[in-house]
């Protein structure tokens, strides 16, 4: 090992007047320098593999006129609204003006995603309705970015293939009644 | 008896090598790693599942908590076709100097009519400051006129290039309508496909997509 001969003697005797220089130790604690090495690998290890950005494909249907608008089945549509509030407003098939307090349930972001696969699974593979399964997402102008990715990234992580579930704007009478549901819950 | 004395050793370990060890790797990382490219605003971008790396060249919208709207032309080789493009389609009268100095803004965050006054000052403003792009409804909504340009400076190019560079970066506690805002400026140019910029997040375990076989998770 890299060590240096720091042992003094052995040499000749000088006359006993003769002060003798205290030979020092060339030898460093290295300890520190190498905590702070590893401080810093640790530092890079971290930034670098935590920074990465990542994307998420969107594509958006093309703007088309009303009567050409894909006609979907009322049995097999879930239609979830995102509010205020993080919170989630769902019914199936279309909202009547009777039964609209039955069919409109709230709900968030942790039970939603068993409520999307209850709706998918209602219907047993390699069934013909299951081609005419349909999600459409509906975004309250009080929700936030953050809202609609995680709606879209429930659609991926229960598996929906895509082309089966869109997103369309808020007719007046769902704004309707997520404002009268927000005022009954009391969610600001 | 006496028992035999073992021989006290030094607990001293030379830490030469470990410090060369740490070094080695430190300097490894530090060169390893790319520099993140400087983000002229703070957005704290939502997480997701789908995680694909993002394209290094890149035309990034953002959108800042306050839902203001922000333009960042990461391709430098077409960035001041965008810019002169912009320029005469839109009347902004701005000189060749001006483009100049408009070229090397890092971000464009300002209503058209502001750009020349900005200039004007001849100093960085920080993206507080700045009103960023008007996209408040689809009457007065100029990121329609500056996602134009951009077509415009990519016409000779495929579709597909295009739609794989444009990313929107919104932060999470901005508003729907802002990003539907956004949306619309590129479906009225044609653009119904574009990425969004995520956090990658781990998909959680027992789901549909956790289960499925591996080659067809990445194909949504």
């Amino acid at each position: 090992m890299a060590e240096m001969d720091t042992s003094s003697g052995g040499g000749h005797k000088k006359g006993p007047g003769v002060k003798k220089p205290k030979k020092l130790s060339t030898r460093v604690d290295l300890t520190p320098m190498v905590d702070l090495g590893f401080l810093l690998i640790t530092f890079f290890v971290f930034t670098t593999t935590m920074s990465k950005p990542t994307v998420m494909k969107m594509n958006e249907p093309k703007d088309e006129k009303v009567e050409d608008q894909m006609k979907v089945k009322e049995s097999a549509v879930m239609t979830i609204l995102l509010g205020k509030g993080d919170q989630i407003y769902y019914y199936f098939g279309t909202l009547t003006a009777e039964g609209a307090s039955q069919q409109f349930k709230s709900s968030n972001f942790k039970d939603i995603r068993q409520i999307i696969l209850d709706k998918k699974r209602a219907v047993p593979d390699g069934d013909k309705l299951k081609s005419d399964l349909m999600y459409i997402i509906k975004a309250d102008k009080e929700s936030k970015f953050k809202n609609i990715i995680d709606i879209l990234d429930e659609m991926s992580i229960n598996a929906i293939p895509p082309g089966h579930y869109a997103e369309v704007d808020m007719t007046d009478t769902e704004a309707e009644l997520i404002k009268l549901t927000e005022a009954a819950n009391g969610i600001k | 008896m006496g028992r035999a004395k073992l021989p006290r050793k030094s607990t001293n370990i030379d830490m030469t090598a470990m410090c060369d060890v740490a070094f080695l790797l430190l300097s490894f990382f530090i060169l390893a790693t790319k520099q993140k490219p400087p983000e002229a605003v703070t957005v704290q971008a939502p997480t997701s599942v789908q995680s694909k790396a993002a394209p290094e060249k890149s035309i990034l919208i953002t959108l800042n908590k306050d839902g203001k709207c922000f333009l960042m032309l990461g391709d430098d080789t077409k960035k001041k076709e965008i810019l002169k493009d912009i320029n005469t389609t839109r009347g902004l009268g701005l000189s060749e100097a001006e483009l100049a100095k408009l070229n090397k803004m890092a971000f464009i965050g300002m209503p058209l009519g502001q750009i020349k006054g900005i200039l004007a000052i001849n100093q960085a403003i920080p993206a507080e400051k700045l009103d960023g792009i008007p996209i408040k409804d689809s009457a007065n909504n100029e990121l329609v006129d500056w996602v134009r340009s951009i077509t415009n400076a990519y016409a000779g190019g495929s579709q597909k290039d295009l739609e794989e560079m444009i990313l929107i970066k919104g932060d999470m506690e901005a508003k729907y309508p802002q990003f539907k805002n956004i949306k619309y400026a590129l479906k009225k140019n044609d653009i119904y496909k574009f990425r969004i910029v995520t956090n990658s997040e781990t998909i959680p375990p027992g789901s549909e997509l956790y289960n499925k076989p591996k080659d067809q998770k990445t194909n949504f």
